[in-house]
């Protein structure tokens, strides 16, 4: 495929997309408590891969999964009590 | 066109399901154990699932001319209860020898703790005694990386296991290099939000080429889609991939490695 046939194809709904995450922050900048949740870290995630689209020149989805990750390398002591995951890595959890 | 989906869950899907998929050419699918939901309080309820994975579940798919395959085991995310793996891991040796059982699986990691890690050592041994083939489940979101990272390692020290009879389901960008690099069958999962969109696992052929990967839906109880990977042949075919291609990530390569269990046949 060409360049052009990639973007005919998909423009459209990136373009969807990347205005539902400027969306989603806008309205967390409403709520009466923007501050908590721009410390949030799934806000601190989201604000992170775009500045990371803005800066990669490659690679970009795999970043942007790699930047969301667990770095540890241990194994947690436990898994009683834990949630699902959620998306991105909060930084905290055991 | 012929599909073969390796990784699918029938027990949580309705007939209509089956009826579906037989009309779009699934004519052979292999349905991991997994976890149903909630967590079972006991072993018995292991064996009445066992049960219902290798006579139930083939005999309500053969009614569409689907043949059912099935792994055994204990998944992840009930492996944190010790005294309940203990008892569980004593009835998988019995259920392999089945002649629809193809090795054991969904077995990996959930939390990366280290009892699912223990589990998972004990569960490996279980499929080198008895050279099974075996099905990893990863990590969901957050916790792949390094839990795809802590199951390759401990499969590679069991010396017993040749990664080549070993498939790494639902890789993604970040972990499908080092999945292929260490000498495994990687699996691409589609569903709707948590792992692989159509487009993406196109991508990852194209980058990754189209060697010891398959495609599946993993469709079960929540979100998903049974007939996912006919979305993802329809985007190699978009995308100008000859049907020679499309045949090849569908049926060829999934037939490739299951058939190194002298029980497949598609």
């Amino acid at each position: 495929m060409t360049a052009q046939q990639v973007l005919d194809a998909g423009f459209l709904d990136a373009r969807a997309r990347l205005l539902e995450v400027a969306a989603l922050l806008d309205r967390v900048d409403r709520t009466h408590n923007a501050a908590e949740g721009r410390a949030d870290f799934r806000y601190r995630a989201l604000v992170q891969a775009l500045q990371i689209l803005t800066t990669a020149t490659e690679d970009r989805a795999k970043a942007l999964l790699v930047c969301w990750s667990d770095p540890t390398q241990e194994p947690r002591p436990s898994a009683i009590g834990l949630k699902a995951a959620v998306g991105a890595w909060d930084g905290v959890r055991p | 066109m012929r599909i073969i989906e390796p990784h699918i869950h029938m027990v949580s899907r309705t007939t209509d399901d089956y009826r579906a998929m037989a009309i779009a050419g699934i004519h052979t699918v292999t349905e991991p154990a997994f976890w149903a939901g909630f967590d079972r309080g006991s072993a018995s309820g292991f064996r009445d699932y066992f049960h219902q994975l290798t006579v139930a579940e083939p005999a309500r798919a053969a009614r569409y001319g689907i043949r059912h395959y099935c792994w055994i085991c204990l998944n992840p995310k009930e492996a944190e209860d010790l005294r309940l793996a203990d008892d569980v891991l004593q009835i998988i040796p019995d259920y392999l020898d089945r002649p629809t059982v193809l090795g054991v699986g969904e077995i990996g990691l959930n939390k990366n703790s280290r009892n699912e890690l223990s589990v998972l050592e004990r569960q490996i041994a279980i499929a080198a005694d008895h050279n099974q083939l075996i099905l990893v489940h990863t990590p969901h979101l957050e916790d792949k990386r390094k839990g795809t990272r802590l199951i390759m390692d401990a499969i590679r020290n069991e010396r017993r296991i040749d990664p080549g009879r070993v498939v790494i389901d639902h890789g993604e960008e970040h972990t499908v290099g080092e999945i292929l690099d260490r000498g495994f069958w990687v699996g691409l999962t589609l569903y709707p939000t948590s792992k692989c969109s159509p487009e993406r696992a196109v991508d990852l052929l194209e980058i990754h080429g189209m060697n010891r990967i398959w495609l599946n839906s993993a469709a079960d109880w929540g979100v998903s889609d049974p007939l996912a990977t006919l979305k993802a042949a329809e985007e190699m075919r978009r995308r100008g991939h000859p049907q020679s291609a499309i045949d090849k990530v569908f049926y060829d390569n999934p037939r490739t490695f299951l058939s190194q269990c002298p029980k497949f046949a598609a």
